[in-house]
């Protein structure tokens, strides 16, 4: 009987929604073939570079063009390097901007900063870049990094020794060492930092936001503190979707592109120092890529970086899902 | 009767489009460092001849793929190709301009033209060897120059680049350390500094970092009041860089002799000759799609290299002789069909 009602349903839909609804299959399933496609067509034209290198390539530091030598360990390494700075600086700032936001300022002031927070969110990348090449960087150079390699890395040099001492092993925290020329991992680090705040504000600020007030308003009436509030309801009911705006940020500071190739110095280096200029996985593609298509070596082994750059954004989706699902269980929380 | 009259209106619109779309044909690409030469030929052309040119500054690694994919009508590259090469790809090349590198510093005191290189010290600065501005060896031949104790920032190309391709050339000739390390190439294994995108990125390095040095087609040092040096050329002299250097190495290249118009025009002979000059070239088929268009590009040519160049010497490059003009003109009429 119940089928019978479902079929007779089907049978007079007009034929302009079976259209419109294989229309959007379509549409939908085009996004999952686009996906597979391009990892196709990056893995296709990678395999001269993958017969060449193997898996050497990931942790080989060389980058010689003249005799075809290629690593892509000071690209990875720049990568994780920028984006770690950039999400130590941008999480716990946006957790702040978004709390005082939502619990702390006037209605009309926060009103004024969300929209001022969404028109930065908007600017393109290539105009931080310029900024920071020519505002920040000499920013940089003269007042930052001096600071940092005369009065921070001496502390750190002791630091280095004591622990030594104490445990026997020799280490060095070279972090801040070499004289600053204003372009470097730091600098890129904190503009990203910079063009990542304005969407993890964003969307944490939202996430507090659509905690219900009935719940809220029951906590601050039986007494608690605003802290108490915001630790014990707001961030349980919201952990989802902070962790949505964080994982939003970190793929963006990952693949960030122009604003890092203008202040990161482009060198196929590793350094320990954040004063040293280095490059990163995007970085490299964007600058070099004009020479390499010429080399069939030297193409391929940019669209290995390609590769390399679009399986680490999958696998970080892959594991933010996962972490996502296992937060959900245990908060238990309604978003 | 509107609607129709607006339809009607928009399909003359889009096939006058269409039109002056097949009318413009010739188009190139390549290299940036004579690009801001061919631009103003360009634009004087069209307004004397009616006729147009385009030309995309794309780099001369971009500027060989895209002839070689046959998307445009001409390439333009910094880097001469082999005869053999072009034999291969059934291209033949001209030189179109000639200019000048120029190593570029900002240290705060020092101006333009004052300090002075010598090969080797230029050598061992961008090998990293010579670390400091207060270095025994640069103080040696800058007598009364106050270099002050501090780090050398080294900024070179981070893009692939002809400019690079003619200073690591030099580079390679004047330094067997450099020869047998980085070698020369339009992109190298830089051993140490920073890299900016393009002629452009360079300069904006340099200008934005104390204690730096960067090498750029000198019409960006001289047009950005950077501080380009002097360089200790072949015969042991220092120059200056200007036109009256630059003509001086360009004078010593024996175009006669070289098979497919090679030429590499660093480290020249002559006591007054600037040390790191390039010629720049223009890659065309022999055998042309369209005799159309294959008319109008060398029309341009033929015009640039007669008419060129008072706009070329305006922006510091040298024009080719007459008698190598009239060489490829030799050349267009034998293979070009």
């Amino acid at each position: 009987m119940k089928l019978d009602s479902k079929k007779s349903a089907k049978n007079s839909k007009n034929p302009g929604d079976e259209a419109f609804k294989i229309i959007c299959m379509v549409s939908a399933s085009f996004i999952i073939l686009m996906l597979i496609l391009l990892f196709i067509e990056l893995f296709h034209h990678s395999m001269p570079s993958i017969r060449k290198f193997g898996f050497g390539f990931l942790w080989s530091t060389g980058w010689d063009p003249v005799r075809q030598d290629f690593g892509a360990f000071p690209s990875i390494f720049g990568t994780v390097l920028t984006t770690v700075v950039a999400m130590l600086i941008a999480v716990p700032t946006s957790f702040v901007i978004a709390l005082f936001l939502v619990e702390l300022s006037h209605p009309i002031f926060g009103k004024v900063v969300g929209e001022a927070l969404d028109l930065l969110a908007a600017i393109p990348s290539i105009i931080y870049g310029m900024w920071g090449l020519f505002v920040f960087a000499p920013f940089m150079q003269d007042h930052v990094q001096p600071f940092l390699s005369k009065k921070i890395q001496p502390f750190l040099d002791s630091a280095a020794a004591f622990i030594g001492r104490a445990t026997g092993i020799e280490i060095g925290l070279p972090f801040f060492s070499g004289s600053g020329m204003g372009i470097g991992v730091m600098t890129a680090g904190l503009i990203l930092a910079l063009m990542i705040l304005p969407f993890t504000s964003a969307i944490i600020r939202d996430v507090f936001k659509m905690v219900p007030s009935v719940v809220k308003e029951s906590a601050y009436g039986v007494g608690s503190t605003t802290w108490e509030v915001t630790y014990n309801v707001t961030l349980r009911y919201g952990m989802q979707g902070i962790l949505g705006g964080i994982f939003l940020g970190l793929g963006r500071a990952i693949g960030e592109t122009m604003a890092v190739t203008f202040v990161i110095g482009n060198a196929q280096k590793v350094s320990m120092s954040l004063l040293a200029p280095g490059t990163t996985i995007a970085s490299t593609l964007a600058s070099q890529f004009s020479e390499a298509v010429s080399q069939p070596l030297f193409k391929s082994v940019l669209l290995e970086l390609g590769l390399i750059l679009f399986l680490v954004s999958f696998v970080i989706q892959i594991l933010a899902q996962l972490w996502l699902n296992r937060v959900r269980k245990s908060a238990g929380g309604g978003l | 009767m509107r609607l129709k009259g607006m339809m009607s209106a928009a399909i003359g619109a889009v096939s006058i489009l269409v039109l002056s779309q097949g009318a413009q044909a010739v188009n190139g690409a390549g290299a940036s460092f004579p690009a801001p030469c061919y631009q103003k030929w360009m634009a004087e052309y069209a307004k004397l001849k009616k006729e147009k040119i385009n030309y995309q500054s794309v780099g001369s690694g971009a500027g060989i793929a895209q002839i070689r994919a046959k998307t445009v009508n001409f390439g333009a590259s910094d880097e001469p190709l082999k005869a053999d090469v072009l034999d291969k790809d059934g291209m033949i090349q001209f030189p179109m301009l000639m200019g000048g590198i120029v190593p570029i510093v900002n240290i705060p005191g020092v101006k333009p033209g004052q300090m002075k290189l010598t090969s080797d010290v230029l050598a061992d600065i961008f090998l990293g060897k010579i670390k400091s501005w207060s270095d025994a060896r640069i103080a040696a031949v800058n007598e009364g120059l106050a270099l002050p104790d501090e780090e050398i920032t080294v900024v070179h190309r981070a893009d692939g680049s002809g400019t690079t391709w003619n200073f690591t050339n030099y580079l390679s000739k004047i330094s067997k350390d450099w020869e047998a390390g980085p070698g020369c190439g339009k992109t190298v294994a830089w051993p140490t500094g920073l890299g900016g995108a393009q002629n452009a990125g360079v300069a904006q390095l340099v200008k934005k970092t104390k204690f730096s040095i960067g090498y750029v087609e000198s019409a960006y040092a001289f047009e950005n009041n950077l501080s380009y040096t002097q360089l200790q050329n072949a015969a042991g002299k220092f120059v200056q860089p200007n036109t009256k250097s630059f003509q001086a190495a360009a004078a010593n290249a024996d175009w006669k002799n070289a098979p497919g118009l090679y030429m590499v025009l660093t480290n020249q002979p002559g006591d007054e000759s600037w040390p790191i000059m390039a010629a720049t070239y223009i890659l065309i088929y022999k055998n042309q799609p369209n005799a159309e268009d294959a008319k109008k590009m060398l029309a341009f040519f033929d015009w640039a290299y007669s008419n060129g160049g008072p706009i070329a010497e305006k922006l510091k490059y040298v024009p080719m002789p007459e008698n190598v003009a009239n060489m490829v003109r030799e050349i267009w009429k034998n293979s070009v069909k």
